[in-house]
């Protein structure tokens, strides 16, 4: 099967979201498509898809001109996508979500021994054998649940199989999993569409890679005859002057102090120190208590032994009040539903935080809040026409260096960072890292939560690894390697 | 898009594929819409009935929307936390009826206010604390105390009005005028809808109330204490339904422990219809207003044009799904 999109345009209103864009994929091969954010690669694929109709261009499938007018079309095409956000409803069972809308009847009555009985065909052929399928969808893994919409992808004899960020929210081995199936898929016949930011995953996995950028198509490659310096200068239209901007400070005095810290069930004997100016990496694998740690120092989760010190005095933190008060900040993970108030401006979500600053009694002072908003803007190069711009208009990168701004207003003596850069361009990420290290630069300790060890190694100065909540070791970021690392967070020395 | 969107749209005819308004601009033109659609129906009755637009009328009109428009106040803050309170028609009434004994048993004025507000800011931080520390959605538990509350007041009054009361203070709360032109009331409602403009603009409890309403984890997570929110919004809510417990009693200088059934509805309709999202973090005070005061007027025109009290129902709820549905359509 060969799907070519010819000269695709697209605009919403005013805003030219794709302009003439070329891209095509044959079955048996696994195609990147890579772009920063509001490239434009999610509104292609939501055309290829039928969500979205082109407002000039064609979709040719095997030759013939196509028009996708709904996703059912382009399913009856072949075509099926599996979004970031999985399509389950976790209410209902494994195989009742397989067969939504198709459900296989006698009679006008549902047939649930025949459902049951495909649906344990279809999980079998994308490896979830071991899935019950009467199981409520919402109680598997999100892997598991990835499984289940693969499957369900299959059933409907789908030919191009579109994934946007699937291995975003999984585990390292779920991932493994996850890439040994897309691998069989391929030896198929199967195209699959592989939409990502991570250029570590796009180099193990896929064949061809095509690139979008500001809604243009700027090349395909072949995978094995390009490199990430390559990609990199398509995606953002000049060299990438450094990946990992170095820090030019030496740690000062201790300044955070953790001693046998441990919660009610995730964590246990957790000691550290960190000094001004320095950063703490904290790697391991997800569910091996990294979160948990900053959870807890912020007050979030509940502590059951341990001493906490900020520049020699004992801390007792009950709530994130009392975390903010001693002067500890905390970027969390998932910046959609705990970091912004997405219906919020940019500027009153930038001055959440530290809102009294601007008060007095109670009352804000508009101006110089604006004033404060402007510097932060300017300071930490956050791109938005406007400081009264909905934040959720903002790109990724831009709205996660608003959550920053929500901190620095007030520069905070600790920083707990989870997952800094997650679901961040390539662009982005180095504008943060630069934040990071301004801020390690003016004398905060920092404590950094990651899933990417490339970027552990680069911005940390010593790396704390968990494994199944306690700490397997502390490293010096500049004499130790990936492999070192994985070996202690899997629980061998 | 709202009608006055609409109207300045067709007079500019702009080439398509030019940017048409800014969002800011786009998003107030929204806001307005209800602003445009209560003087529509003005100028239209003014025309229907040579009666409805003399002061004698506007003022009562004004009086009548004033008991709606201090509940549906405080529902305001409520919604905007992504809330429901249920229980204000039933705080009124207990309050009214206390502070009804209070007079009879030859208390003064003053102190039957003051505790009829206090106790309606009771009634409303429980309700608070249950909804807040206590976790349970809102709607159940408002929908608890309402019917608590309503036989509070019935077991206090032994279920029959409490009636007549010889002060001329209690009776000028409700029934007085300012300036000889004025209701009281009505003075009590704009300067009660400054206040909380005022609040909701400009102090630091206002943006904690958008934030919390917006997405509550965020806003903890950035050291609001939403809890305490919450509890000071439903305590606001309660003060808010004694105050118009206190207009109406004056008013019909009689305590009915069924008073008020039926007012959590009106008020929910003025929020709404001013545009203010029952999902939480978005709307204003001033849409309250002109929601309020567009069932008031028409209430007012529908009962001038003699039409009968069932058809000013259907017409009413028609009313309302239209403007919910208009402000939809664009989103």
């Amino acid at each position: 099967m060969q799907v070519a999109m010819k000269g695709i345009s697209k605009a919403f209103g005013p805003v030219k979201v794709l302009e003439g864009v070329d891209f095509s994929i044959v079955g048996g091969e696994i195609h990147a498509l890579m772009g920063e954010n509001g490239a434009g690669k999610s509104t292609l694929m939501k055309i290829l898809s039928g969500v979205y109709t082109p407002d000039a261009g064609s979709i040719v499938v095997d030759g013939k001109p196509t028009a996708m007018r709904s996703t059912t079309d382009a399913e009856s095409h072949g075509i099926a996508i599996i979004h970031q956000e999985l399509n389950l409803i976790p209410q209902l069972s494994v195989m009742e979500n397989l067969f939504l809308g198709r459900e296989p009847q006698r009679f006008g009555v549902l047939d649930s021994k025949r459902m049951r009985v495909e649906a344990a065909i279809w999980l079998n052929k994308v490896g979830g054998s071991q899935i019950d399928t009467a199981r409520e969808a919402g109680t598997l893994s999100i892997g598991q649940q990835q499984l289940v919409e693969i499957a369900r992808s299959l059933s409907l004899n789908a030919q191009v199989l579109i994934m946007d960020e699937p291995t975003a929210a999984l585990t390292d081995k779920e991932i493994d999993t996850l890439f040994q199936i897309m691998a069989d898929l391929r030896s198929h016949g199967i195209a699959i569409v592989y939409v990502s930011h991570r250029m570590e995953e796009m180099f193990r996995i896929c064949d061809k890679v095509s690139v979008l950028r500001d809604g243009h198509f700027v090349g395909e490659r072949m995978v094995r005859e390009t490199n990430f310096d390559e990609i990199v200068k398509l995606m953002i239209g000049r060299e990438l002057q450094q990946r990992f901007p170095a820090r030019e400070v030496e740690p000062g005095a201790v300044r955070f102090k953790v001693e046998d810290l441990a919660d009610e069930n995730k964590i246990s004997h957790i000691h550290f120190e960190v000094r001004a100016g320095e950063l703490l990496g904290v790697a391991g694998l997800m569910g091996s208590g990294r979160s948990e740690i900053l959870r807890t120092l912020f007050g979030l989760r509940k502590k059951t032994s341990g001493q906490v010190r900020l520049d020699g005095a004992t801390l007792d933190l009950r709530n994130p009040t009392d975390a903010i008060a001693a002067g500890i900040g905390f970027v969390t993970e998932d910046r959609k539903s705990q970091g912004l108030v997405l219906g919020m401006s940019v500027r009153e979500n930038a001055t959440l935080v530290h809102l009294s600053e601007y008060a007095r009694a109670g009352i804000v002072n508009s101006q110089a809040e604006n004033e404060a908003v402007h510097q932060l803007i300017s300071e930490l190069h956050i791109h938005t026409r406007d400081s009264e711009l909905e934040v959720k208009s903002l790109s990724g990168g831009n709205q996660q260096k608003v959550v920053f701004a929500k901190w620095l207003a007030k520069p905070p003596k600790v920083l707990l960072l989870d997952e800094p850069t997650r679901g961040v361009d390539v662009g982005g990420k180095a504008e943060i890292y630069q934040i990071m290290n301004r801020l390690a630069a003016s004398g905060t300790a920092i404590v950094m939560v990651s899933s990417e060890l490339p970027e552990v190694l680069a911005m940390s100065d010593r790396i704390l690894v968990m494994n199944e909540g306690r700490q397997a070791a502390i490293f010096s970021a500049k004499t130790t390697t990936q492999q070192q690392i994985m070996t202690a967070a899997s629980g061998g020395l | 898009m709202s009608p006055l969107e609409n109207a300045v749209l067709e007079k500019v005819h702009l080439p398509s594929g030019v940017t048409r308004l800014n969002p800011q601009r786009k998003a107030l033109l929204q806001k307005l819409g209800p602003l445009v659609g209560l003087v529509a129906i003005c100028i239209g009755l003014a025309f229907m009935s040579p009666d409805f637009l003399t002061i004698g009328n506007v003022m009562d009109v004004a009086r009548q929307v004033s008991i709606n428009a201090m509940i549906a106040f405080g529902m305001t803050l409520v919604i905007l936390l992504g809330g429901i309170d249920l229980s204000v028609g039933s705080i009124l009434a207990v309050s009214s009826v206390l502070m009804a004994m209070l007079l009879h048993a030859g208390h003064s004025s003053v102190l039957a206010v003051a505790v009829g507000i206090l106790a309606g800011a009771f009634m409303g931080w429980v309700n608070g604390i249950v909804i807040a520390p206590g976790k349970v959605a809102p709607f159940i538990a408002t929908l608890a105390t309402m019917t608590l509350l309503r036989g509070v007041a019935l077991v206090l009054s032994q279920g029959s009005p409490i009636s007549d009361f010889s002060s001329d203070f209690f009776s000028m709360l409700g029934g007085g005028y300012f300036l000889t032109l004025i209701p009281v009331p009505v003075v009590s409602m704009l300067v009660v809808f400054a206040l909380f403009w005022f609040v909701l603009k400009k102090t630091v409890f206002g943006r904690h109330v958008y934030a919390t309403g917006g997405n509550a984890e965020a806003a903890r997570l950035s050291g609001v204490k939403t809890d305490r929110v919450q509890i000071l919004v439903y305590t606001l809510s309660g003060i808010m339904a004694a105050i118009a417990g206190v207009i109406l009693t004056s008013r019909l200088n009689s305590a009915q422990p069924t008073a008020g059934a039926g007012y959590e509805l009106d008020a929910i309709a003025a929020v709404v219809l001013g545009g203010t999202s029952l999902a939480g973090g978005r709307g204003w005070i001033f849409g309250t207003l002109v929601g309020a005061l567009l069932i008031g007027v028409l209430n007012n025109g529908l009962n001038l044009l003699g039409v009968s009290a069932f058809y000013q129902q259907v017409i009413k709820g028609a009313v309302i799904l239209l403007a919910v549905l208009l402000d939809r359509s664009d989103k």
